[in-house]
């Protein structure tokens, strides 16, 4: 039993005409012969590795024996998002990482059986009447959807506030369906409300309303999770010609406003062949989106090697078997077109010494450039937090990258306010957003708390 | 759900709304702008707030109808609901001390400009208004504009006011005096002209964007224009820019991004 039961997928060939789901998730018969590896520590490693803290010795026993109501309680009780984080999360390099099985073989596959679980059963939700003060949470994705969930279930009056008209942050707007489906969001969000939180959707903090007004309104403490949406750009010459757009634009027209669809309005770049920069989960989303609408050949353009790759091992795997091209070592110089997109030009690299983030850096080779001929660039590089909030809030500090500056227990330098997940981080991934929302709401009721005491 | 409770004909191609929207009118101040989606099938798409009136909660919008998603919005009558309504989006305009203000507007453009011309006669600003219109019938708003301001009318074809463009009207105005700024808000080719008869007198202008975009709060990255050779959303930076520094050329090819994908019949305005 060294080796992990495998995850059916969709083969390469069908899965890449439509957005249904890849992965197709464990059999019931499948989730209890995976179950079966577990090996019980009493230590526990894994809960270590999980931000939020799940009890998963607990749960995977109680999928090997059949009480799978009770496992996917079990999760619940630590995290309102199971589906998601079942997907998306990186357990590869969190719980899994720290499986005693991993030492000798394949990690026991703690995502997929979450995933299963919560799949297949969700814990009825019972609204919970606050008794408690009234607190804001700023922006709905993963880190202020795990905050307002905790602080709801400690008796607190919560109201989320969406800039957007949609909850679910990056999870609704970024996710493409094909990794996470929208009816999973909005299965486990609209349960997550349920608990009596209320979301107050088209209200952008810093603009419709400031933080100060907030708390005039009577909340006693405010949450930023406002999230790393601000999208970068490389700054070469030709980005802004017509067919140029950042992931998030074109992830946006396809997950949040459905533009691949024709009884939707929004309009979507027709592209045959396209050149997506960047090497992380975003980039993989983007080139395998660009695929599923149309186009003949998608590259995907890095400027490290395969191994430098931020995106999980699964992705890069599933793109490449859906007919991404790999360019890699290679960084675009200058984009170019008339007014219309034409081609990329780009410069071969290699490594050199590694950096501060210990990727060997890359470095240029002399007279290398190269075009690849396209009529999309797709600009997947990062992004930064969004500065609208910060902007209007000028005693918030925040460091030079326009991350919000926080403590240990999560409080930024505005008394009552905190801030976690991307916001503060950079963009990072769902789960340690998560993580850092459960955290936060923890601070706050204790900041709260002590406040009655005086 | 933001209900309409008033709904005015401008002409055959321009309504106005007043809609139900106590926060964003509360928030508004001039130079912002709405982003709306009509119903769920609808596209997001930033509009002109007119006016907006805190004590009643409303926001007045004008659109001028150029596509399905103004038609849609164009279907709706009063009582009616629009979807989504989010705002106030963008930088007010920094309007502090200005004493002397020429405000050159175009087409739908003078609904962007009007509580601007509103506000700095509130303030006890003079208000010069250039209004440009390709025809008598397509006029809106001279009534509000003349409370306000000086308006000078313009039309292509001279079936109202002075026959011309609005820069023609604009240069004798500049070679009489030197304003403490132009504001510029209409169609781009407009503003690009205004930049470049104002830049040859010396004369202080900032231009109003509206780019394509989604989201309006800077997710998106759609509104990117050139600002002194660096790049700038227009939704957070903007819309309101030094007029000098777009790069327009530009700004008009983005405008035409989608035209091959939406092919709608435009309502010719100028």
């Amino acid at each position: 039993m060294k080796k992990r039961v495998p995850m059916q997928t969709r083969s390469p060939r069908e899965r890449v005409k439509d957005f249904s789901e890849v992965a197709l998730g464990y059999t019931k018969e499948e989730a209890l012969l995976e179950a079966e590896r577990c090996l019980d520590c009493k230590h526990a490693p894994c809960v270590g590795g999980c931000p939020v803290e799940i009890d998963i010795p607990k749960f995977i026993r109680e999928i090997r024996e059949g009480r799978l109501e009770e496992a996917a309680k079990t999760i619940y009780d630590a995290n309102f998002l199971p589906g998601i984080c079942g997907r998306v999360c990186p357990q590869e390099n969190q719980c899994e990482a720290r499986c005693v099985r991993a030492r000798k073989g394949e990690a026991v596959a703690i995502g997929r059986l979450e995933r299963f679980a919560s799949d297949n059963h969700q814990p009825e939700i019972r609204k919970i009447a606050p008794d408690k003060e009234k607190v804001a949470v700023v922006g709905s994705g993963p880190a202020g959807l795990s905050c307002a969930a905790e602080l709801a279930q400690l008796g607190y009056e919560v109201h989320i506030f969406e800039a957007l008209h949609a909850a679910g942050g990056v999870l609704t707007y970024g996710i493409p369906e094909f990794r996470l489906p929208q009816r999973v969001v909005d299965s486990e969000v609209g349960r997550l409300l349920a608990l009596g939180i209320k979301i107050h959707y088209n209200t952008v903090i810093g603009r419709t309303k400031k933080v100060r007004e907030l708390f005039n309104e009577g909340f006693q403490a405010v949450f930023i999770g406002s999230g790393a949406g601000y999208p970068k750009f490389m700054k070469i010459p030709g980005e802004n010609l017509n067919g140029v757009l950042s992931a998030n634009e074109f992830l946006t027209r396809i997950n949040l406003m459905k533009a691949h669809l024709p009884e939707y309005d929004t309009p979507l770049k027709k592209m045959r062949k396209v050149a997506v920069v960047g090497g992380g989960n975003v980039a993989m989303d983007a080139a395998r989106s660009a695929l599923r609408i149309g186009a003949e050949e998608v590259h995907l353009v890095y400027r490290r090697g395969r191994e430098e790759m931020p995106a999980r091992l699964e992705e890069v795997r599933h793109a490449e078997e859906e007919g991404v091209r790999f360019r890699l070592l290679a960084n675009p110089v200058r984009i170019l077109g008339e007014s219309e997109v034409s081609g990329i030009e780009c410069q071969r690299m290699e490594l050199g010494e590694p950096d501060e983030s210990g990727r060997r850096r890359p470095v240029a080779v002399p007279d290398s450039d190269f075009v690849i001929s396209c009529d999309a660039v797709i600009m997947a590089i990062g992004n930064h937090p969004n500065p609208i909030l910060a902007s209007s809030m000028p005693e918030l500090k925040t460091n030079k990258w326009g991350c919000i500056e926080v403590d240990e227990r999560l409080r930024t330098s505005v008394p009552g306010v905190y801030a976690g997940g991307d916001v503060v981080t950079g963009s990072a991934t769902v789960i340690l957003a998560m993580g850092a929302g459960k955290k936060a709401a923890r601070e706050i009721d204790a900041y709260l708390r002590s406040r009655h005491a005086l | 759900m933001y209900k309409i409770v008033r709904r005015r004909n401008l002409n055959d191609c321009v309504t106005l709304f007043e809609v139900d929207a106590p926060e964003v009118a509360k928030a508004f101040k001039p130079g912002q702008f709405a982003i709306l989606r009509v119903d769920e099938a609808g596209e997001r798409f930033p509009l002109t707030i007119a006016a907006a009136d805190p004590a009643r909660g409303t926001v007045t919008i004008v659109f001028q109808i150029v596509g399905k998603s103004t038609r849609k919005l164009n279907a709706l009558q009063e009582g009616d609901q629009i979807l989504d309504f989010a705002g106030p989006l963008g930088k007010p305009s920094d309007l502090d001390g200005l004493r002397e203000v020429c405000l050159v507007v175009g087409g739908v453009g003078s609904a962007a400009g009007y509580p601007l011309a509103k506000a700095l006669h509130d303030e006890g600003a003079t208000v010069d208004a250039v209004a440009g219109f390709r025809t008598r019938d397509l006029i809106i708003l001279d009534e509000e504009y003349r409370e306000v301001s000086k308006l000078y009318l313009v039309t292509d074809d001279g079936s109202a006011g002075e026959k011309g463009l609005v820069t023609d009207r604009l240069a004798k105005l500049l070679d009489e005096k030197k304003y403490d700024l132009v504001i510029a808000v209409g169609p781009l080719a407009m503003m690009q002209a205004v930049a470049k008869l104002t830049r040859a007198r010396d004369q202080r202008t900032v231009v109003s964007m509206n780019p394509i975009m989604i989201d309006g709060t800077g997710m998106c990255g759609g509104c990117r224009v050139t600002y002194y050779g660096e790049v700038k959303f227009a939704c957070v930076d903007g819309p309101e820019f030094d007029a000098f520094g777009i790069d327009f050329d530009e700004a008009i090819l983005r405008s035409k991004m989608y035209r091959r994908e939406e092919r709608e019949e435009d309502c010719r305005l100028l």
